[in-house]
């Protein structure tokens, strides 16, 4: 793995082609989530926080945010550690290893990216440091129930009003809905519903009068809800960015998203490429370990080749986060997700399927991983969504 | 080869839709498109009323209840009974245990059993996976042991679906520890009220309570309740899960689903546009249909050489694993069409939103189709030994 800086000027330097390995900051992160996550988070702890009324942990959010991963692709002079998506996976993917349900996609990546990228430095001075600090949560409102994964069809609308704005419309799909303290919502400020230009985005605190959420427990242990928005009155400091112009910065945030899912995902599948291996090794039948049958072994195999395939991948996409040309970023994106979208399904039905009967139960872990995955796959589109959007994005990059 | 209905055929296929139209319960139609799981008075009260029609047992003979109907009839109705989104109704009682007595029960045992599994008054499951037994069910540990009048039972069944509503338990007990483990085996019929039964409850990642663990201990049971001799067993359970694996197919379930899913695709919108317009989407409803296809000529492959008097044998394998892996295509297309109307779970007793209300929890469940009766690996080990013969390793 690597970071931007370690692969380009530096390594050409040495006279190195190629360097994939991760500095010493990184290894850290990275070491230091796996340790905690594994003491603290493990399987029954983690079922606890589930099954809480209010179905995450502030205190292990604020840890979180203590040991600096909350704010890890953050800006320093706000409390974060100035690094970018590599930083940000190396957090991600232990963390999809623990099956962790507290908001870091929804909230560390796509919320606070939405306020590092194009807030004002008031909007940054009031959202960035508490969202570094695990005091915060903010939400990314953008999918409607007529738009799917079509980040241009926005019917949900922001009138300017003398001193200010007036939003209303109806959100769906939106994750962390019921933890959050404020969303940025994705609305039309011009034009007709499916056009690219007219789109906006705004900080809308979850306490506005008009503000209404329909919270609901996700399959894979997270929550999500909908969004009533009813004639919400906003100042004029609550648009994010440059009004009309927010498509641009939309599908910014959700390629840095895919990233993060997709680092997320290969945290849940090498999981379950362990378990599965280690299952497969001490269940006997016809007086074997069922690993002893080839059929097995191949399929083991394939489960591998999925992963490591879905690390490059993800590397790829972590690696073209930042390009300069929006095209590139994006194909880099869709790609990661279809791509490792196809393995990540495959990965988590092979694990039921060896693990037989008990595979099924709610009591083991491999069914949790299943439907964390199965998540992974429709979130922000399926692979079809993205091989569509890579092949149509062939011309532009 | 003629595939067309003859004008008999079309007056009964008629005859079908029409009472299923009118008969089907509005909530039992729901639950059928959605998905969600029946509970047992509505599967017992649905079953009489089939029963009271002389619908239920339609693949029994006629001197037992059954309606004597040709192939071709049994396929329509299956049909048009899918089509009006009214539930499969079965029981296990009916599909297994009724065949198995009619082939090897004896005649008191047929006289009481079967006229009770039609009016079900008797609820059947099945013993037969342990803990460690399960795609190697030989290997079965559960011991009946003979003391008088009786045996006396000891051991632990897993996966008993509906154990918990169950008043009996068709069982494969071990009888004899010495020879060929599969020779030790017998088919034991055990009432659930017994002393020393007990039954925990397994939630399975659907969220859903169907599946449980059943613990023997000490459990009397007269030896008047073996079906066959001692040690006839392993030869019954192979007879039963052929048996299932040709009603596994489920043709006209997936039609019925397939039907589901087009509707679904043409209700929802992607980027205000019918989600059936989708290139992509089209594409994999296109795909599964032809899978499907592929599957339903099959099954008539094979039910018109077990008309013709061949026994069901290796091709049951076949038909399982393009069955269960056409069920859970569609079961994987619901949660696609859904996307994030599928995310909510265990909300106020739904899941998803709407018409997707039980689509992840049957995805879910879907992923078991090819673990139970008999694994997707253990199918293709008994189709290896049909192509190599004795080559097979």
């Amino acid at each position: 793995m690597c970071s931007p800086r370690c692969c380009s000027a530096a390594a050409r330097a040495n006279g190195n082609a190629m360097n994939f390995d991760l500095s010493e900051e990184q290894t850290m992160l990275r070491d230091a989530a796996q340790k905690f996550l594994r003491a603290e988070y493990g399987f029954d702890a983690r079922n606890r926080i589930v099954a809480s009324e209010t179905g995450m942990s502030r205190d292990h959010w604020r840890r979180f945010g203590e040991f600096g991963w909350l704010g890890v692709a953050l800006p320093q002079e706000h409390g974060g550690f100035g690094g970018g998506m590599v930083e940000t996976i190396q957090i991600a993917e232990p963390m999809g290893a623990a099956l962790v349900v507290e908001p870091y996609l929804a909230s560390a990546v796509l919320g606070a990216q939405a306020v590092a990228r194009a807030g004002s430095p008031a909007q940054q001075a009031a959202w960035l440091p508490g969202l570094a600090s695990g005091e915060l949560v903010l939400a990314l409102a953008h999918t409607e129930d007529d738009s799917r994964h079509q980040l241009a069809h926005v019917a949900a609308h922001a009138a300017a009003t003398g001193g200010g704005w007036l939003l209303s419309g109806r959100k769906s799909g939106v994750l962390g809905a019921p933890w959050a303290d404020g969303f940025v919502v994705v609305a039309r400020t011009a034009g007709a519903v499916h056009e690219h230009r007219g789109i906006s985005l705004f900080m809308v605190g979850a306490k506005t009068p008009g503000v209404q959420v329909e919270g609901y427990r996700v399959y894979d242990g997270s929550r999500a809800g909908d969004l009533l928005l009813d004639a919400v009155v906003l100042g004029r400091d609550a648009l994010l960015g440059v009004e009309g112009e927010g498509l641009g910065l939309l599908e910014q945030l959700i390629d840095l998203g895919i990233v993060a899912a997709c680092a997320d995902a290969l945290g849940a599948m090498g999981a379950l490429l362990r378990k599965t291996v280690e299952y497969t090794g001490t269940r006997k039948q016809f007086d074997v370990p069922i690993a002893s049958f080839q059929v097995i072994q191949h399929r083991l195999v394939d489960m591998f080749a999925a992963i490591e395939a879905s690390r490059s991948l993800l590397l790829m996409a972590a690696l073209h986060a930042e390009h300069p040309d929006a095209a590139a970023r994006s194909r880099a994106a869709s790609a990661a997700k279809a791509g490792i979208g196809e393995r990540a399904r495959f990965v988590a039905q092979q694990a039921v399927q060896l693990h037989g009967g008990v595979g099924m139960t709610e009591e083991l872990d491999i069914g949790h991983y299943f439907r964390r995955l199965t998540m992974f796959c429709h979130l922000f589109g399926g692979s079809d969504h993205h091989l569509q959007r890579f092949a149509a994005l062939r011309g532009a990059a | 080869m003629d595939i067309d209905f003859n004008a008999e055929d079309l007056a009964f296929q008629r005859e079908v839709r029409a009472w299923f139209e009118a008969n089907t319960p509005p909530e039992l139609r729901r639950k059928t498109v959605t998905g969600e799981m029946l509970q047992k008075d509505e599967i017992v009260r649905w079953q009489r009323r089939l029963d009271a029609q002389g619908w239920l047992v339609t693949g029994w003979p006629q001197e037992h209840g059954g309606p004597g109907w040709t192939p071709t009839r049994r396929y329509i109705f299956d049909l048009e009974r899918a089509a009006a989104c009214a539930p499969i109704g079965l029981s296990m009682g009916v599909i297994m245990l009724g065949p198995v007595l009619m082939a090897f029960g004896a005649p008191e045992q047929r006289a009481h059993y079967l006229p009770r599994i039609r009016r079900c008054e008797d609820w059947w499951c099945q013993g037969y996976s342990e803990p460690g037994a399960g795609s190697d069910l030989a290997s079965l540990k559960t011991a009946a042991v003979a003391d008088g009048d009786d045996y006396v039972v000891n051991g632990s069944k897993m996966w008993t679906t509906y154990a918990h509503w169950a008043t009996h338990m068709f069982c494969l007990v071990r009888t004899a520890g010495t020879g060929k483990k599969q020779e030790g085996i017998s088919f034991l019929l055990i009432e659930m009220d017994r002393a020393g039964i007990e039954v925990r409850p397994i939630v399975s990642i659907d969220g859903e309570h169907s599946l449980n663990q059943v613990f023997l201990t000490d459990v009397r049971v007269p030896k008047k309740n073996l079906v066959g001799r001692e040690g006839q067993g392993w030869d019954i359970a192979k007879y039963l899960l052929t048996h299932e694996r040709t009603s596994i197919a489920g043709v006209a379930e997936c039609k019925a689903h397939l039907a589901n899913l087009h509707a679904a695709a043409a209700e929802r919108r992607s980027g205000g546009r019918p989600l059936v317009e989708d290139a992509a989407m089209r594409l994999k409803l296109a795909r599964a249909e032809i899978e499907l296809m592929a599957l339903e000529y099959t099954n008539f492959r094979v039910l018109a050489a077990t008309a013709a008097g061949k026994a069901p044998g290796p091709e049951s394998s076949l038909l399982k694993t393009m069955g269960t892996a056409v069920q859970q295509t569609l079961s994987e297309l619901d949660i696609d069409i859904a996307a994030e109307k599928a995310w909510p779970w265990h909300e106020r007793g739904e899941f998803g939103r709407g018409r997707y209300a039980h689509a992840m929890e049957r995805y879910c469940y879907s992923r078991a189709a090819t673990i139970y009766g008999g694994s997707d690996e253990v199918q293709k080990n008994v189709l290896a030994k049909m192509l190599l013969g004795g080559g097979a390793r």
